[in-house]
């Protein structure tokens, strides 16, 4: 932006008090932006809540409202998870839910009568607005031009990355979680800068906040130690880093520990020990430094090693003991897979099944961060050339982050904030040159230079200010080529980012739209015509067996008990289900009439060409149970002998008789003119007999056949398996084929 | 607690007193004199502390130049007897620090250092509990341990704030600021001590 030049003409003696309000007012504008841009799915549809996670978040927010805040910490929520049950007070991130309570209770307080959903709604886009300040006071850190910062304030409001959660209505950790994370970070350079230990505290707290809100705290936990490592590598060791340090870790740990969730993980687990070494090591540092300054090198040489290698081997010991006799719980799953992609399809499926699990692919990248991916190691380079401490931070933070981002999708969003800053400092590193608005003359060179150079490089020791005249572009060409093309680049930004948030990120997923052949919209609301027909047709207790998946949606939307929810905590409950979903119907009517089913509830697009559908997922069903039942359930049956999933007539048998299948197609042929029943989505025709079935019957089936919902039969009343009922009940027709069939092979014999 | 609290009182008589500054050259005899009196009552420390800010560098100085003398003789015995006296140059080590500790440590910051010792012996104490009793109770065992680490820390903080010589590294930190954001910590520390403990 220009506006450090435009102040320059502006002020002549008011520029200060100019320049506030114009920032303060440039701020405002982009916080406005960034609201504004996510309220694309509140105009397109309504406001609802998106997808899966915030259907459950939104449900606690709702008992957290209504029962108050120790009933939720106590919460035991019995209508999840039957007959387990789940201890959903001590198992969520409750950051996220008390922010929208308090939010909430103030505005009552406000006399603002508002309703608890647009609370829960729009707090995604108004933290929004929070990241983007934050976002300018992480920059202003940087480097000492504000412009920088205004820049990255808007990059962070408008970048499709951090968009992507956090539009209205996607009412997510996330949604809070980045601003804090950035805020945190924030903070950190501040304490460091300063060597504050009041800066260090806040850093603290707010880190504990962001353990209540997301799990993603660990990025915090791992990057603020090695950014301490790599400044002690680099001989940077200062007695403010052991002040700043400390301070955080000491609270921050005891107030990550207060979240019943995370417990006694920060003293347990592998991904909390850095933090935990890095603190021994700085007091050990501290101590050195100490004696160091106490007495002569020579003799402080001498003690250096003795002491240095004494510890170490204390150290290496007491970690080998405390692993091996199970002390510190190696690391765990999740873990692994950041390392290594393909670990979770082998060993975890549960964790490989979730798409925002999978490695991101590289269109990913340009889609979400457009030019700032370019601009990124721009911005890196620049910070290597200042490279004072919170330089150090960026260049760190910008490598973790993109190796994180390219393992798992959903990390794309802790890498954007570093972008955003790195970007920014490029980006106006680039106009602040050419945009010099005249060109000095030769006499003039020297003392502007000097009142520049005090300003820019204010008084950071470790940077290579050149001792050459500074020589500026004055060329009038390049400049308005320059600075044109990059206003350009940046309108084409703001369209990308438009274009990206309003036909990527802003479908709520809960209704989907579609175009009518003469474009206008049509909203296909088959989820909601289910879940609403489930809560007016069923008992209150009645059990819903669904995919995981689905298990919020229910819960929040229908408001009756599930099997298994997104929370995924219990993998051989989950695996039930995919068994049961999964094999034959003698198998599964057993294992329903266990868990108490009374309805199954599956995702069928074949219809309507909605790709997000049961089968699709079905394989993953497959494999988590055959995780847990590997002789009763295997991948390969599913597979023709060729390898191809099938789902025509050249279907495997394992395949026909699954649970799943059947309840996918069952009647669906009706549907057509004979032989001409087609599945829309896997784009195959189907074979003329649609399955039996005998075990369930089909009670309810929306609009558009998205969802289907089945009424698991009770027991027959005279004592007969149900292939045999249900054949009885289907009349008389199939008994005389055979008895016809019957004398005629007697004939033969 | 006690040595904290006592802490407290001391620096609480200074930061009203900027009138001490005046009486400056009395006050630097003081605190020479002051480490070999074994139980100084506390009003003349803080008297003398109040008036540190300003002495400490010459002293500083000074004593730094006789250690240094001092220790161009050791380190010349030291490298003539080599392995034999291997001893004997840890003991000289030890004996510089200890000089150079008692020479240029002010009274206050004395007084924090007998409480991070006091913490590290807590902390030992509780440690060799959970080593020897098990750790039953594992969340009073975290919150007693983290209160006395995290106060430990903050302690050392302070410490290292009020030390004259790492004034450059702290320009925006006063000696009473730094106390103000001690406490302040420690409130913090503690009340997530209390919460923990169950």
């Amino acid at each position: 932006m220009s506006a450090d030049s435009l102040e320059r003409l502006a002020s002549a003696g008011k520029g200060d008090s100019t320049r506030t309000l114009l920032r303060v007012i440039i701020l405002l504008l982009v916080a406005g932006a960034a609201i504004s841009s996510r309220l694309f799915s509140v105009i397109r549809f309504e406001s609802i809540i998106h997808e899966f996670d915030p259907w459950f978040n939104f449900r606690a927010t709702k008992y957290l409202v209504a029962n108050g805040f120790y009933k939720f910490w106590d919460w035991f929520d019995d209508r999840t998870w039957h007959p387990l049950g789940r201890v959903t007070g001590g198992t969520l991130y409750p950051g996220l839910m008390v922010t929208s309570g308090v939010i909430y209770h103030a505005l009552r307080a406000l006399s603002i009568p508002v309703d608890i959903r647009n609370v829960c709604v729009l707090l995604a886009p108004a933290f929004s607005g929070l990241t983007a300040y934050a976002t300018y006071l992480l920059t202003n850190e940087m480097t000492p031009s504000s412009s920088a910062g205004l820049l990255a304030a808007i990059f962070m409001g408008i970048a499709p990355g951090y968009i992507s959660r956090s539009v209205a209505g996607s009412y997510d950790n996330e949604a809070i979680a980045i601003f804090l994370l950035v805020f945190t970070f924030y903070l950190w350079i501040k304490a460091l800068k300063l060597g504050s230990m009041l800066w260090g505290a806040l850093c603290a707290l707010f880190y504990g906040y962001m353990v209540a809100s997301w799990g993603g705290y660990a990025f915090i936990t791992c990057l603020l130690p090695l950014h301490a490592f790599v400044l002690i590598c680099m001989g940077r060791y200062s007695t403010r880093l052991y002040v700043a340090y400390t301070t955080w870790y000491a609270l921050g740990t005891l107030a990550s520990m207060q979240i019943p969730f995370v417990g006694f993980l920060p003293v347990k687990t592998s991904e909390h020990m850095p933090a935990l070494g890095i603190f021994g090591f700085l007091q050990l540092l501290a101590f050195l430094d100490y004696v160091r300054s106490a007495i002569p090198s020579r003799q402080f040489q001498t003690f250096l090693w003795v002491f240095a290698g004494s510890i170490f081997g204390i150290g290496l010991i007491g970690l080998v003991v405390a692993t091996s006799a199970g002390f510190i719980a190696p690391w765990s799953g999740r873990f692994y897979s950041l390392w290594d992609t393909g670990y979770a399809k082998i060993h975890i499926p549960i964790i490989a099944s979730v798409s925002e699990h999978q490695p991101t692919a590289w269109p990913a990248f340009f889609f979400d961060l457009n030019m700032l991916v370019w601009l990124l190691p721009a911005g890196v380079y620049l910070c290597y050339q200042k490279l004072a401490d919170e330089h150090v931070f960026v260049i760190v933070y910008a490598l973790f982050g993109s190796y994180f981002a390219g393992v798992m999708v959903r990390l794309m969003l802790t890498l954007t904030p570093v972008v955003c800053v790195a970007a920014a400092i490029a980006l106006s590193t680039i106009l602040h040159t050419y945009l010099k608005a005249k060109s000095p003359t030769l006499e003039e060179l020297l003392p502007e230079e000097s009142t520049d150079g005090t300003s820019k490089k204010a008084s950071k020791s470790g940077l290579r200010a050149s001792n050459k005249p500074y020589i500026g572009i004055y060329a009038t060409f390049s400049k308005v080529t320059i600075v044109g093309l990059m206003t350009a680049y940046l309108l084409l930004f703001v369209a990308h980012c438009t274009w990206v948030t309003s036909n990527a990120y802003s479908s709520p997923s809960v209704v989907l739209a579609s175009r009518m052949p003469d474009g206008s919209q049509h909203i296909i609301d088959d989820y909601r015509e289910a879940y609403q027909w489930l809560r007016q047709n069923t008992k209150y207790d009645a059990k819903i067996m669904s995919w995981w998946d689905y298990g919020y949606q229910i819960g929040g939307m229908a408001d009756r008990p599930t099997l298994v929810d997104n929370n995924t905590w219990n993998n051989t409950h989950i695996a039930t289900v995919g068994k049961a979903m999964a094999s034959r119907e003698e198998v599964s009517y057993p294992i329903m009439r266990q868990h108490e089913v009374d309805y199954v509830l599956i995702v069928f697009g074949g219809l309507l060409g909605y790709s997000g559908d049961d089968i699709n997922k079905f394989l993953w069903m497959v494999r988590i149970a055959e995780g847990i039942w590997p002789d009763e359930v295997k991948e390969r049956e599913f597979f023709t002998p060729r390898g191809e999933y099938r789902v025509d007539a050249g279907a495997t048998d394992t395949m026909k008789n699954s649970l799943m299948y059947k309840m996918s197609y069952y009647n669906y042929n009706n549907l057509f003119p004979p032989r001409q029943a087609q599945d829309r989505v896997r784009g195959v025709r189907l074979p003329d007999e649609g399955p039996v079935l005998n075990t369930i019957e089909e009670a309810f089936t929306s609009e558009n056949w998205i969802i289907r919902i089945y009424k698991v039969k009770d027991l027959d009343n005279l004592g007969r398996d149900h292939a045999s009922a249900s054949a009885f009940e289907r009349g008389q027709k199939k008994k005389k084929v055979i008895k016809k069939k019957g004398p005629r092979v007697l004939r033969v014999d | 607690m006690g040595g904290k609290r006592k802490n407290a009182a001391a620096a609480r008589g200074v930061s009203p007193t900027p009138s001490a500054t005046s009486t400056t050259p009395s006050a630097t005899v003081t605190t020479k004199v002051q480490p070999k009196d074994s139980a100084p009552p506390i009003a003349t420390t803080t008297n003398a502390f109040a008036t540190s800010t300003q002495i400490e560098p010459t002293t500083t100085t000074t004593t730094t130049s006789t250690t240094t003398k001092v220790s161009g003789t050791t380190s010349k015995s030291s490298s003539s007897n080599t392995a034999a006296a291997g001893g004997q140059a840890w003991n000289k080590v030890f004996s510089n620090l200890l000089r150079h500790y008692q020479d240029t440590t002010p009274q206050r910051t004395k007084l924090l250092d007998a409480f991070m010792a006091f913490l590290v012996v807590v902390g030992g104490v509780q440690f060799l509990y959970c080593v020897l009793a098990g750790n039953y109770p594992f969340n009073a065992f975290l919150s007693g341990f983290s209160a006395t680490v995290g106060q430990f820390v903050l302690t050392a903080s302070l410490r290292i704030q009020t030390t004259e010589a790492n004034k450059s590294d702290f320009p925006s930190v006063s000696p009473e600021r730094a106390f103000a954001d001690y406490l302040v910590c420690s409130l913090i520390l503690h009340f997530f001590c209390v919460n923990f403990i169950n």
